[in-house]
């Protein structure tokens, strides 16, 4: 009896001290989120989202060219990133045991692990200094290069879940290898893959420092890809940094709508890895 | 020719992993619309000789085999043989029931069809072959529910109406009961006896009672020897090795 309850008093002390752990790695999320709102919401308005920036001092204005930026270089990168990254997670997945796969591999993970304002310099050098310009599209290549090894490297482990036994069923109906590796390996994996290149499109459209000297800043509405443009990053940033007050407001303002365009991103991954995977082949 | 016609005939099976030989010359035929079951302790060689029948063993890197295998008289291995057609001549159900996760019950029925794009009414094959895979009446209001939904028994059924879709003439099962209670085996086994009426099956299994009661010929397999094949009935009550009789009274494996 006294085991017993001794053993329940451990195991009080021990979920209250997992509780408490879980309070506290919260707690910074949860006033991270509190604050963000508290100071940003006041500034909202449809004006805010569709308005180009007001000068210093003006009433008014907003960040509308500025997330039109984000989602054109972020989009223009998908384009790319996304069919590269992918394509390269399912050849590491099926032919990737080879020497060159490691090498591949390698790669991946040494380039996933460099800090994103190195590949901003590389595409500095590649783009910007020739062209001697700052433009939409140095800022896209620098986001490129940042989401494909992830995306490579999650399609990839996607890829091996899938069991073997479904690709041994698909082959012994007579199913040729690359349809049932389309149709049936590639497509069990889809929820999977498709969650990876959310959340690398999420990561990519929070990124600041690869378009800071990239495609630096644009007061005004750009569509060329060969122009300076905005993006809600960058606009945060110069705004954050700036000496007015009105300025600091815009900043938390255009930080709570960043928050919700990838907290959307995000909520459209974990949607799509849960929802998926039922009805339809 | 005259009948009963061998469906399959093996002759002088030799079947490697790398340098490893794990067949070391098998022979032995199988009646058209009968049912052959192999019997043996585990890792000798059942489960490679069933995937040598559909050429799936060669798929594995570096497996390979050699010797004769016959289907209808012709050589499977014949340079003429497209390993995908055989496939579909000779479908298969493995141990673990392995529906497609993302498919619907009938979708998984329809698999193959729809794969490799062969026309005509799916709606009525998916019920023909619930039917016929005794699954027809547990599941017929639900076929766009998801199949990981059944349980092990109603997926392995699934997997077998998958089979019997493609409309094979030979039915390989690598102890397609090994995973299932003792009500779905029963199950299982019924259904042969049904499909042997149409199809050439050849069954793994570990447990002996099972091939006496599905069976009409039985193989012995022991280190990768096919040690003796014959009439079940022969290989239970008056077998010629010694080693079939040990194996089949249980005094070893
Ligand atoms: N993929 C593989 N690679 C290498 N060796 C294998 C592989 N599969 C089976 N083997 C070997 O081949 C032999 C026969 O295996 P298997 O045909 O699966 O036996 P059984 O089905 O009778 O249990 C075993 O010794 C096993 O270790
Ligand atoms: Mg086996």
């Amino acid at each position: 009896m006294s085991a017993l309850r001794r053993r329940n008093a451990v195991n009080a002390f021990w979920t209250a001290a997992c509780g408490a752990a879980v309070l506290l790695a919260l707690l910074p999320l949860a006033s991270l989120l509190w604050l963000v709102i508290s100071r940003g919401v006041g500034g909202l308005s449809l004006d805010f989202f569709t308005h180009l920036p007001a000068p210093v001092g003006e009433a008014g204005g907003g960040v509308g060219n500025a997330i039109a930026g984000t989602l054109y270089m972020v989009g223009l990168a998908s384009l790319v990133a996304l069919p590269a990254g992918v394509g390269a997670g399912v050849y590491l997945a099926e032919r990737g045991d080879g020497r060159f796969g490691s090498a591949v591999r390698f790669t991946t993970e040494v380039l996933a692990g460099v800090p994103s304002i190195v590949v901003g310099i590389v595409a500095y050098g590649l783009l910007v200094v020739p062209m001697k310009r700052f433009s939409a599209l140095a800022g896209a290549v620098a986001l490129a290069i940042l989401m494909v090894p992830p995306l490579a490297r999650s399609t990839e482990e996607f890829v091996r879940l899938v069991p073997g036994t479904l690709r041994e069923a698909s082959l012994a109906l007579g199913v040729p290898a690359w349809k049932t590796g389309l149709r049936v390996v590639l497509r069990t994996a889809l929820p999977g893959i498709l969650t990876a290149a959310l959340l690398a499109v999420a990561r990519a459209a929070g990124e600041t420092a690869p378009l800071l000297f990239t495609a630096l800043n644009n007061q005004y509405w750009n569509a060329r890809p060969d122009q300076p443009t905005a993006s809600l990053t960058v606009q945060i940033f110069n705004y954050a940094v700036s000496p007015y007050s009105d300025w600091h407001d815009k900043a938390w303002s255009a930080a709570l709508v960043l928050l919700l365009l990838v907290g959307l991103l995000n909520l459209a991954a974990r949607l799509l890895a849960r929802g998926r995977g039922g009805r339809t082949a | 020719m005259d009948a009963p016609a061998n469906k399959i005939s093996v002759q002088g099976l030799k079947a490697w992993f790398g340098k490893n030989e794990v067949i070391h010359g098998a022979s032995l035929d199988i009646p058209d619309r009968s049912v052959l079951a192999i019997i043996g302790p585990s890792g000798c060689g059942k489960s490679t000789f069933l995937r040598c029948l559909n050429r799936m063993h060669e798929l594995t890197p570096g497996a390979g085999s050699s010797g004769k295998m016959l289907l209808d008289d012709r050589d499977l291995y014949a340079a003429s043989v497209d390993p995908v057609e055989l496939r579909r001549r000779v479908g298969m159900v493995f141990q673990r029931p392995n529906p497609f996760p993302t498919m619907s019950i009938a979708r998984n029925v329809s698999a193959g069809l729809r794969l490799n794009r062969v026309p005509g009414d799916h709606a009525e094959v998916v019920e023909r072959c619930l039917r016929q895979a005794a699954l027809w009446d547990e599941v017929k209001d639900r076929l766009d529910a998801p199949a990981t939904g059944l349980s092990g028994g109603q997926q392995q059924r699934l997997c077998i109406a998958r089979a019997l879709a493609v409309e094979p003439e030979v039915l390989l099962m690598d102890e397609p009961a090994s995973a299932l209670d003792p009500i779905a085996t029963a199950k299982v086994e019924d259904l042969i006896h049904e499909l042997k009426q149409r199809y050439t099956i050849v069954i793994v299994t570990h447990n002996m009672q099972q091939a006496a009661r599905v069976s009409d010929r039985t193989a012995f397999f022991y280190l990768g020897e096919l040690v003796e094949s014959g009439p079940t009935e022969k290989i239970f009550t008056n077998p010629s090795e010694q080693r079939t009789e040990d194996y089949v009274t249980g005094k070893f494996g």
